[in-house]
């Protein structure tokens, strides 16, 4: 269990996280989710305790993370595949992690059995792939079989093979009972493993609802006419109080109406249509509408 | 800040003990795990006996010729810890102590730390522990060893000393603790600076080049050199004070030279405490 209460960092003029209250339940994957520079990593350096809040509170099984001993055994976190030394070999690198935490070197190759780095585990970190030291970060997090996971941006790097390889993982994790908190900034990295979603724009909370729920609330019903008399349709659909756009293809995209409406008044007005279709949009799209007014660093065209 | 917080064994499934002898034991796995550390010792014993060697054997050249009052001032210390040896104790330590802090902060392998380890304090005991403790006895293997082979040649022509003569054993102290004197300084800079070379240059300046910027002409400017770390070794490797030709108007004292040695392991070991704990990694 994860619990934000107010929490706030500034940085001099900037507010990188503002006045966030939430909580992370266990037993699901919950996707975090903003735009580049939304304030998800500062979110979680502050939950691990390695960030300051400026005020607000982060507790992690409602304890404050530097209040703790030992962390391995409370929260595992990947938050960057960068922090560790490229001197050191994946095994001694995890072995100093698991013995700081007074855990043995059976621990180490478990986990790096878990994460398919066996084969590579006396190699020295620096020669990894980015794909490989992701492993080795998934490896530390599960290390110490922590009640809470953290991952800030775990697909970066990844394969295909190996983005399907963590959803499994995230996945059977949350069945165990486990908390599990992945930030991200893109909604089709999510929406395949994520149950819940927290999304936040400019450091502020926009949605935090179950991902059904945030389809629905977000997804608005679009209709797409095809017919071979567009601008008579689109007068009459516009009279009806319609929204009508027409899209590159030839067909209308139609807002603000059902379908049985459009098919009723076609009928009526002797117009033939070729096709009727709703379509809802895609989570990726509903997600970006959500946080359009958020983005941090847009590009200079869509300003 | 004030949280409403339950107890942390409230999430603890199996109850562990924070032991402060397993941090000790992670850093030790860290610090042998990295090439650099094994080349930095092989350097730092390698100079201390390889350059104390070469000292001795030019020595033994040249003692035939030497007139009575040349054979009589000289120390036969100074062949067992010449200041050639020395510098490259300063490099290869303050180097290794950059290492261990600058090289974990540059490379972010911090946050893990911290991430495993809350409390940070503990982890920068425990660096100071294993750092201080490992180069203190390869610093007095290293000393005694240049020592030994120094006076074993020395002997053969009778400039030899003893280890229980007056000043013999403070010199062989002095030249130890100057190894890990210089890595906390290098742990201490490091854990200013956070990153490794400028943390080595910054110490290679401070220990190295900044006394031979400092005269002995003044009170204040005398009273500043000996408060460095090494001047402070010059005088302790001196069995009977100061060489004769030098005539020091403000001398340092022997006294004061350990009290330097105390005072910048103190400090240094304060600033990584005070660093590792207080700033964000």
């Amino acid at each position: 269990m994860i619990e934000l209460r107010s929490l706030t960092r500034r940085y001099g003029r900037t507010t990188a996280v503002d006045d966030l209250t939430l909580t992370v339940r266990p037993g699901h994957v919950t996707g975090f989710l903003g735009p580049n520079g939304a304030g998800k990593s500062t979110t979680l350096r502050m939950l691990l305790g390695l960030t300051a809040p400026t005020s607000g509170t982060a507790t992690i099984g409602g304890v404050r993370f530097r209040d703790l001993p030992r962390g391995l055994r409370h929260a595992g976190a990947l938050l960057d595949a960068g922090d560790v030394h490229g001197g050191r070999s994946a095994r001694a690198h995890l072995a100093a992690l698991a013995r700081s935490n007074g855990m043995g070197r059976h621990r180490v190759d478990e986990v790096l059995g878990q994460v398919g780095l066996d084969d590579a585990a006396d190699r020295r970190v620096g020669r990894f792939s980015l794909g490989m030291r992701q492993r080795l970060g998934i490896a530390a997090a599960l290390l110490g079989d922590p009640p809470v996971l953290l991952f800030d941006e775990p697909f970066n790097g990844l394969d295909p093979e190996g983005v399907r390889w963590l959803r499994e993982v995230f996945r059977r994790l949350a069945a165990e009972g486990r908390t599990l908190f992945v930030s991200s900034h893109l909604m089709g990295e999510m929406e395949h493993c994520a149950d819940h979603l927290v999304v936040i724009g400019r450091g502020r909370l926009i949605a935090d609802e179950s991902l059904a729920g945030f389809a629905a609330r977000a997804g608005r019903a679009e209709v797409v006419v095809r017919t071979p008399e567009p601008a008579s349709l689109t007068t009459a659909l516009t009279a009806a109080g319609a929204t009508v756009r027409p899209d590159p293809d030839g067909a209308l995209a139609v807002l603000g109406v059902t379908a049985e409406r459009i098919g009723d008044l076609a009928l009526g007005l002797r117009i033939p249509l070729h096709q009727l279709t709703t379509r809802t949009a895609s989570l990726e799209e509903a997600f970006m509408e959500l946080t359009a007014a958020d983005v941090e660093y847009a590009t200079r065209e869509s300003r | 800040m004030t949280a409403v917080t339950r107890p942390a064994d409230e999430i603890t499934r199996t109850p562990h003990p924070a032991r402060y002898r397993d941090l000790l034991a992670a850093e030790w796995i860290k610090l042998w795990s990295l090439r650099s550390t094994w080349g930095a010792f092989a350097l730092l014993l390698l100079a201390l006996v390889g350059l104390a060697t070469h000292a001795a054997l030019a020595t033994h050249a040249g003692w035939p010729d030497w007139t009575a009052q040349r054979r009589a001032v000289r120390s036969p210390l100074w062949d067992a810890f010449p200041a050639e040896a020395q510098m490259f104790v300063v490099l290869a330590a303050s180097g290794v102590g950059a290492v261990a802090i600058g090289g974990e902060y540059a490379s972010g392998l911090m946050r893990t730390t911290f991430a495993a380890v809350p409390r940070r304090h503990a982890v920068a005991a425990a660096k100071l522990t294993v750092l201080t403790g490992v180069l203190t006895l390869l610093g007095a293997l290293g000393a005694a060893a240049a020592f030994a082979v120094s006076q074993a040649i020395l002997a053969d022509v009778g400039a030899s000393m003893s280890v229980s003569e007056p000043g013999a054993l403070r010199g062989i102290a002095a030249s130890a603790l100057l190894v890990p004197l210089c890595a906390l300084v290098g742990m201490a800079l490091a854990a200013l600076i956070r990153h490794t070379a400028p943390a080595i240059v910054t110490a290679a300046t401070v220990l190295l080049l900044l006394p031979t910027a400092v005269n002995e002409d003044e009170r204040w400017s005398a009273w500043l050199r000996h408060a460095m770390p090494v001047p402070a070794w010059q005088r302790l490797i001196e069995p009977g004070g100061p060489p004769p030709w030098l005539t020091d108007t403000y001398p340092a004292t022997v006294s004061g030279a350990w009290t330097t040695y105390a005072v910048w392991a103190a400090v240094a070991a304060a600033v990584v405490m005070l660093a590792l704990h207080r700033r964000a990694p």
